[in-house]
């Protein structure tokens, strides 16, 4: 089910004027400034059907550099967050993109810094829920319901494995996991969803075990 | 948990409790939290509500003008005259709107189930609250019902309308409503279902045309339409009116009726009201001015 919450029906409590628009918008952005584990200097979205065609009227453009600058959806400085961003050196592009895609309330987002960036899908998919479909080019399904932790490591025999084991000895119960490769032998992505929220400490243990490239988390 | 409205119903029937009583016990257990944990995360999204009213009633206006001030006459005019709706009705219509005004000028709401829809269950809500002077308790208890109901479509059809229509925003908004009032005035689990179902299927087939692509026109006074069939639907099944077809097959109808709709009224600002020579009109002047 995609909805598991009555907070997700009744709430979030939000500035307005709309909750895929603005809220969802919004928290598509912090999902990607967190996965990308800072705030990102630069940041190119591209906006599909209803966002591509109303976003200006929805304020969906100031929601997502509000959710990039880490604002939750009820910040009052949300309707000034393009000028924030500007403060912040945080340069954004808008791109109205005419591609179909399989949600009305599509945005891509490439962000980074001048070290590294990311690339993702966020769907709004009403009342303020979002879902994040892609990851630099993996399909996934997060929902936001759970926290997760997503690592990015080498297709090798182990890795797997030596993730668990941490997970284990720190007593975090994994609710969901999938794992996506490319291509055998080469980058792959793990997502695993948890029941509590992971401490930066488990974190950095992930972060040294065996072919592990990157790690990041979202919290729920 | 439960996936449908009847198995909703036949929860709270089983163990002789209210629909309220079964959202929050779910709550509690999906997401592990004690029921004051839950109560009052419930309260904080009522005092938003609240205060959004109060915001309206003071009279806000919103970037572009195109809504604000209609809940502060209706008021005014309450006061002045007697209106042919009934007081309490009208009440209702005022805050649904005055809601909706203060989310257009980008103030501080609660989505319910989303923000343009945001009217119908706060301002239903504190308009009987007149008439049936509950506790703050079953105040709170009117957004859980609300919800349970808003849980049900948003799991087996969609609350957005840029996915279904305003039949899914405005549509939900005013059921979710119905249902929530008869609870508070006393009903039974299945007389909420009948007064949610009655409700929406008054709405099917409304579309999604925000003028300029803005949660404004129609927006704001669609709120006043589903606040409005709210009150009536519930006052409906109170009196023992039942609806032929069943609730979950209402939601079912709702959702091939959004599936079938095209793009263009489905919240891309581009097919009804947003495209008449007004509508059209509206959107140059707006983005000629510097938002």
């Amino acid at each position: 089910m995609k909805y598991n919450s009555v907070f997700d029906i009744i709430g979030p409590v939000m500035i307005g004027p709309s909750s895929s628009h603005t809220a969802g918008a919004a928290r598509i952005g912090k999902a990607a400034r967190n996965l990308l584990g800072k705030q990102p200097s630069w940041a190119k979205i591209y906006l599909y059907e209803s966002f591509a065609k109303t976003y200006k009227g929805h304020g969906t453009d100031f929601a997502l550099a509000g959710g990039l600058l880490g604002f939750e959806t009820d910040d009052p400085r949300m309707s000034k967050a393009l000028d924030i961003a500007k403060e912040n050196q945080l340069e954004i592009e808008f791109i109205e993109d005419s591609s179909a895609v399989d949600h009305p309330n599509t945005a891509r987002l490439i962000i980074g810094d001048k070290e590294e960036s990311i690339e993702l899908i966020g769907i709004s998919i009403g009342g303020g829920k979002v879902e994040i479909t892609e990851l630099n080019g993996f399909e996934l399904r997060l929902s936001g319901n759970h926290p997760a932790i997503l690592i990015m490591h080498n297709d090798r025999f182990g890795a797997i494995a030596s993730v668990t084991k941490i997970l284990a000895k720190h007593e975090i119960n994994i609710g969901h996991m999938e794992v996506n490769r490319k291509d055998v032998g080469k980058e792959a992505l793990m997502v695993i969803e948890v029941d509590q929220n992971v401490e930066d400490g488990v974190l950095e243990e992930l972060q040294s075990a065996d072919h592990i490239i990157q790690i990041s988390k979202l919290v729920s | 948990m439960f996936r449908t409205v009847k198995e909703l119903v036949e929860m709270a029937e089983k163990e002789k409790i209210q629909i309220s009583e079964v959202m929050i016990r779910q709550e509690m257990d999906v997401k592990e939290k004690t029921r004051s944990e839950v109560f009052s995360e419930m309260e904080r999204n009522l005092e938003v509500m609240e205060k959004a009213i109060e915001d309206a009633l003071q009279g806000v206006q919103s970037v572009t003008g195109l809504t604000g001030g209609d809940a502060v006459l209706i008021q005014k005019y309450m006061q002045e005259k007697t209106p042919l709706s009934g007081n309490l009705l009208l009440d209702a219509v005022s805050k649904a709107m005055g809601t909706n005004e203060v989310n257009a000028a980008m103030g501080t709401i609660c989505a319910t189930p989303t923000a343009g829809s945001a009217g119908c269950v706060p301002g239903t809500l504190f308009a009987v609250k007149n008439q049936l002077n509950p506790t703050r308790e079953q105040m709170i208890r009117y957004l859980f019902t609300s919800g349970a109901f808003g849980f049900v479509v948003a799991n087996n059809a969609f609350i957005s309308g840029a996915a279904g229509g305003c039949q899914a925003e405005v549509g939900s908004a005013g059921a979710m409503a119905s249902a929530a009032i008869v609870e508070m005035a006393g009903g039974t689990p299945q007389q909420s279902a009948e007064a949610f179902a009655m409700t929406l299927k008054n709405m099917l087939g409304l579309v999604c045309d925000p003028v300029a692509g803005l949660v404004e026109v129609p927006c704001v006074k669609r709120n006043a339409a589903g606040s409005s069939l709210a009150i009536v639907s519930a006052d409906m099944a109170l009196a023992g009116v039942t609806s032929r077809i069943p609730c979950d097959e209402v939601i079912g109808a709702m959702y091939r009726i959004g599936k079938q709709m095209p793009s263009s009224l489905r919240e891309t600002g581009e097919g009804g009201l947003a495209d008449t020579p007004t509508g059209r009109l509206l959107k140059e002047k707006i983005f000629g001015m510097s938002m």
